[in-house]
């Protein structure tokens, strides 16, 4: 979804957002001509025609009623631009009763998603259309964003601290998340989805157990449904499977490879090693790459975890 | 008028390293401070062009995630301590301080040197910390900066040491302008670039104190593990954001009052009429110095402070813009019916006004609640501070610089290649940083190593023009390498001026004036029949 002004408004109040941004903007390009326009004009013609004449400037030296004039106008412009971004703004952090709540926790590079019933997803966050939702915001380690750009409002996500932002999503469709307080390495590899079902959609996944999203199906592939798992759950924002080594071991031909161990030791990467990196990655470290990496453990179904196997396995 | 000028050496006489680095002259003090953050200038900006670089393709392609986070705190820290900070008051303000009151000297020449040595011994240390090079931004964010491996703990000690040079030069300005002014050399004669550097020189002496603690807290974090910022501990990340932009709003005063203030003395000259509204410029740079310590909260409108305390910031932050748009509006005015030339002084001042109209005009889009909180932390605030920045102070700069070259070396400068270089300035400029508001609107964040394919046109266009600002900027050190090398002897008052610094000869001699000057009148009494005649 693009974004560009003033269309792209995913909700009535980012429509709202628009509206002060568009009122600024005809405020700012009219002082812009009226400014722009005078400077020019005068360079122009007052520019030397005549040397000899350069003493015959008049001896301006000011004028108390131009000051004033314009000390008052712009005050007057700012307390009117003031007011609305703060109107517009104060109802934006007015919660509504009875929104979808979903808990958001950042880290390191990726969206801890939970849902009050116990659900849990990475990076993806599922809600029904015409509803408010309300995300309740944290963060495990450092400072971290939660900007929904279709939506015109972001909130930091800060440690030890709970912060929350609400939104009502009225049309279907995919929006972009992007964080937007610098994190170290994977910042800008910090992406996630809101992703907003019509609802009756959005019951019948709940129903089928919020997982997988309708996707696939129960005919996929176990190689497929792995590469959309390792997709979305942001296993490549730290590891890369073509091209540039990121923070972490590259994909490509890890299987049946051998590595080497902090503390000496080796180890092939097989399934059995595959499988215990996801849900405990602290206990064999390779060589050069601290781990940094949370467990899986609670997040992704072990059905999950021998798709995510049987794709890398794919990967020769 | 001394117009006996132009063979002599003046204060440049003296040869050998002793003889500049022991100098008790203001003047080469200020060269020193000219030639160092005019390196670091240049340094900054090739950070500028690889960041530019790495973002013609949307996937990391020349460098890895965490160079190109190295490559932005490197430039912005770069820029902000070691270039826009020290450059006009330490480096313009220096040399000319004295000369435009009647001095012969700043109030405390041995401070002064001082002032610089800690400054170097600052910048050694920043060179020092390279070794495992500073990844946070140049914002120092905990818990992040409390964390990182790299050497945020010997930056920060540089930083310490950048800052007491900056308190000390603040100091030593304050009294020179309060004691040392020429006899008849009242407040209210003297010129605007005074008034600019004392409003300057107060924010560098009030809040610099605060970002020197915020280092240390940030280090006894680091070192001792005490938990100032540490949540685990009880501590407060965002209380780290308060203390730095307690600092470091008001430092954005400390960067654009000195180039307002060189404006202030450029346009009259170039108009050949007094200055419009005196008064109200000169006190504006107070009123700006002042309302710039009750803004710092509107960085930080999406950090979890309360509406309340949000909507007072916002309030407070507009009030910053009726200042600022009073000298701008005297500048145009002052235009008004006069004679006016165009040499590259006068380019770089009217492209100052032209840019920084822009840079102010965006302003209330952040400043405003409701899309501020849409566009903080998008490429939107990167172009908003460019123009205010770049646009602004370094064009404000480039006009001091101009301006006065041929007081401070003696040699004139090629006008014709000082243009050339101008127009590839003003181009790139706009190219580069007006697509930033487009690119930001639409939602691009900033810090972004890599980016959704949908930006990569405004990128690319963006890097194309950092290739022709980079270009222009460096036909103008050539320009300026041959002025220094081989450009014409300079008059003494090339420009016509009234002000005191040009009825010294070119350069001026250590003593600055042979006697010091009785004033009788104000700098600007220009247009009038008895004044000088090209």
């Amino acid at each position: 979804m693009d974004n560009a002004l003033p269309f792209g408004a995913a909700s009535g109040q980012a429509a709202r957002v628009d509206a002060v941004f568009l009122m600024i903007l005809v405020i700012g390009v009219f002082f812009f001509f009226l400014t722009q326009g005078i400077l020019i004009y005068f360079a122009v013609k007052y520019r030397r025609r005549r040397p000899d004449r350069d003493n015959e400037t008049p001896a301006i030296t000011g004028s108390p009623l131009l000051e004033v004039l314009w000390i008052l106008i712009p005050s007057i412009v700012v307390v009117v631009i003031f007011y609305y971004g703060w109107r517009v703004y104060t109802d934006q952090r007015i919660p509504v009763a009875g929104a979808t709540e979903v808990y958001v926790n950042a880290r390191q590079w990726l969206y801890e998603i939970k849902y009050p019933d116990g659900r849990t997803a990475i990076n993806e966050i599922r809600v029904p259309a015409g509803k408010p939702v309300k995300f309740i915001l944290s963060a495990a380690d450092v400072l971290h964003g939660f900007y929904l750009p279709d939506f015109r409002v972001k909130m930091d996500m800060v440690p030890g601290r709970v912060t929350t932002l609400w939104v009502q999503p009225d049309r279907p469709g995919n929006y972009q998340i992007f964080c937007t307080v610098y994190c170290g390495t994977g910042h800008s590899n910090m992406l996630a989805q809101l992703i907003v079902m019509p609802p009756r959609e959005y019951a019948e996944w709940v129903e089928q157990g919020g997982r997988g999203g309708g996707e696939g199906g129960v005919h996929e592939p176990l190689a497929v449904r792995g590469e959309r798992i390792v997709k979305n759950a942001g296993c490549l924002n730290c590891h890369a499977v073509d091209g540039k080594e990121k923070i972490a071991p590259n994909f490509r031909g890890l299987y049946g490879s051998k590595a080497p161990l902090e503390g000496g030791k080796s180890v092939t990467a097989d399934e059995e090693y595959l499988r215990e990196s996801i849900v405990d990655p602290g206990a064999k470290v390779v060589k050069g790459y601290p781990n940094v990496m949370p467990t899986f453990k609670a997040t992704l179904p072990k059905e999950d975890i021998d798709a995510v196997v049987a794709y890398l396995k794919t990967l020769k | 008028m001394a117009e006996e000028s132009g063979n002599g050496r003046g204060y440049l006489a003296e040869r050998g390293w002793r003889s500049w680095a022991f100098t008790l002259d203001h003047k080469r003090v200020g060269a020193m401070y000219l030639w160092t953050t005019i390196f670091f200038f240049l340094v900054g900006g090739v950070f500028a062009l690889l960041l530019r670089l790495e973002l013609l393709s949307p996937q990391a392609r020349y460098f890895s995630n965490h160079t190109y986070n190295v490559f932005f705190t490197l430039h912005g820290s770069m820029m902000i301590f070691l270039f826009i900070i020290p450059a006009i008051p330490s480096g313009l303000g220096n040399f000319f301080i004295p000369l435009h009151i009647g001095a012969r000297d700043v109030a405390f020449p041995r401070l002064n040197i001082a002032s610089y040595w800690v400054f170097a011994a600052g910048f050694l240390v920043i060179i020092g910390s390279l070794v495992a090079p500073m990844d946070t931004g140049w914002t120092f964010y905990t818990p992040y900066s409390a964390k990182s491996t790299s050497a945020v703990t010997t930056l920060s000690f540089g930083l310490f040491l950048i800052g007491m040079s900056s308190i000390l030069t603040g100091l030593n300005f304050i009294v020179t302008i309060h004691k040392m002014r020429a006899p008849g050399m009242t407040w209210h004669r003297l010129p605007l670039f005074i008034w600019g550097m004392y409003a300057t020189s107060i924010i560098q002496v009030i809040a610099t104190p605060v970002i020197g603690v915020t280092f240390l807290l940030l280090v006894a974090e680091r070192v001792f593990g005490v938990g100032f910022f540490d949540p685990s501990k009880g501590g407060d990340p965002v209380l780290f954001q308060h203390f730095f932009w307690f600092y470091s709003h008001p430092v954005v005063y400390v960067m654009i009052l000195p180039a307002m203030g060189i404006i202030s003395e450029v346009i009259p000259v170039f108009s050949r009429k007094p200055i419009f509204g005196y008064n109200a410029i000169a006190y504006s740079s107070l009123a700006i110095a002042f309302l710039g310590f009750l803004v710092w909260g509107h960085h930080m409108f999406t950090s979890g402070m309360s509406p309340l305390a949000n909507a007072i910031f916002s309030f407070l932050t507009f009030f910053v813009a009726v200042p600022t748009a009073v000298k701008v509006f005297n500048w145009i005015a002052t235009l008004y019916k006069g004679s006016i030339t165009f040499e590259s002084p006068m380019l770089y001042a009217l492209t100052f006004i032209f840019l920084f109209i822009v840079g102010g005009l965006t302003g209330p889009f952040l400043g405003a609640l409701a899309t501020n909180v849409q566009l903080h932390d998008t490429y939107f605030v990167v172009a908003h501070f460019h123009y205010t920045m770049m646009g602004g102070t370094v064009m404000g700069f480039f006009a001091g610089l101009h301006y006065w070259f041929p007081k401070m070396t003696g040699k004139m400068l090629n006008e014709k290649v000082a243009r050339a270089a101008w127009a590839l300035i003003f181009v790139g400029f706009n190219v580069t940083f007006f697509t930033m508001f487009i690119v930001g609107v639409r939602g691009m964040p900033r810090r972004y190593a890599e980016y959704l394919p949908k930006y990569q046109v405004e990128n690319v266009i963006s890097t194309i023009g950092a290739a022709v600002l980079a270009l222009g900027i460096l036909v103008m050190c050539w320009n300026f390498l041959q002025g220094l090398r081989k450009g014409p002897p300079a008059p003494g008052n090339p420009w016509r001026a009234l002000s005191l610094e040009w009825q010294t000869p070119s350069p001026p001699d250590t003593e600055n004036f042979r006697e010091i000057p009785v004033v009788t009148d104000w700098p600007y009494s220009y247009g009038k029949p008895e004044g000088p005649v090209a």
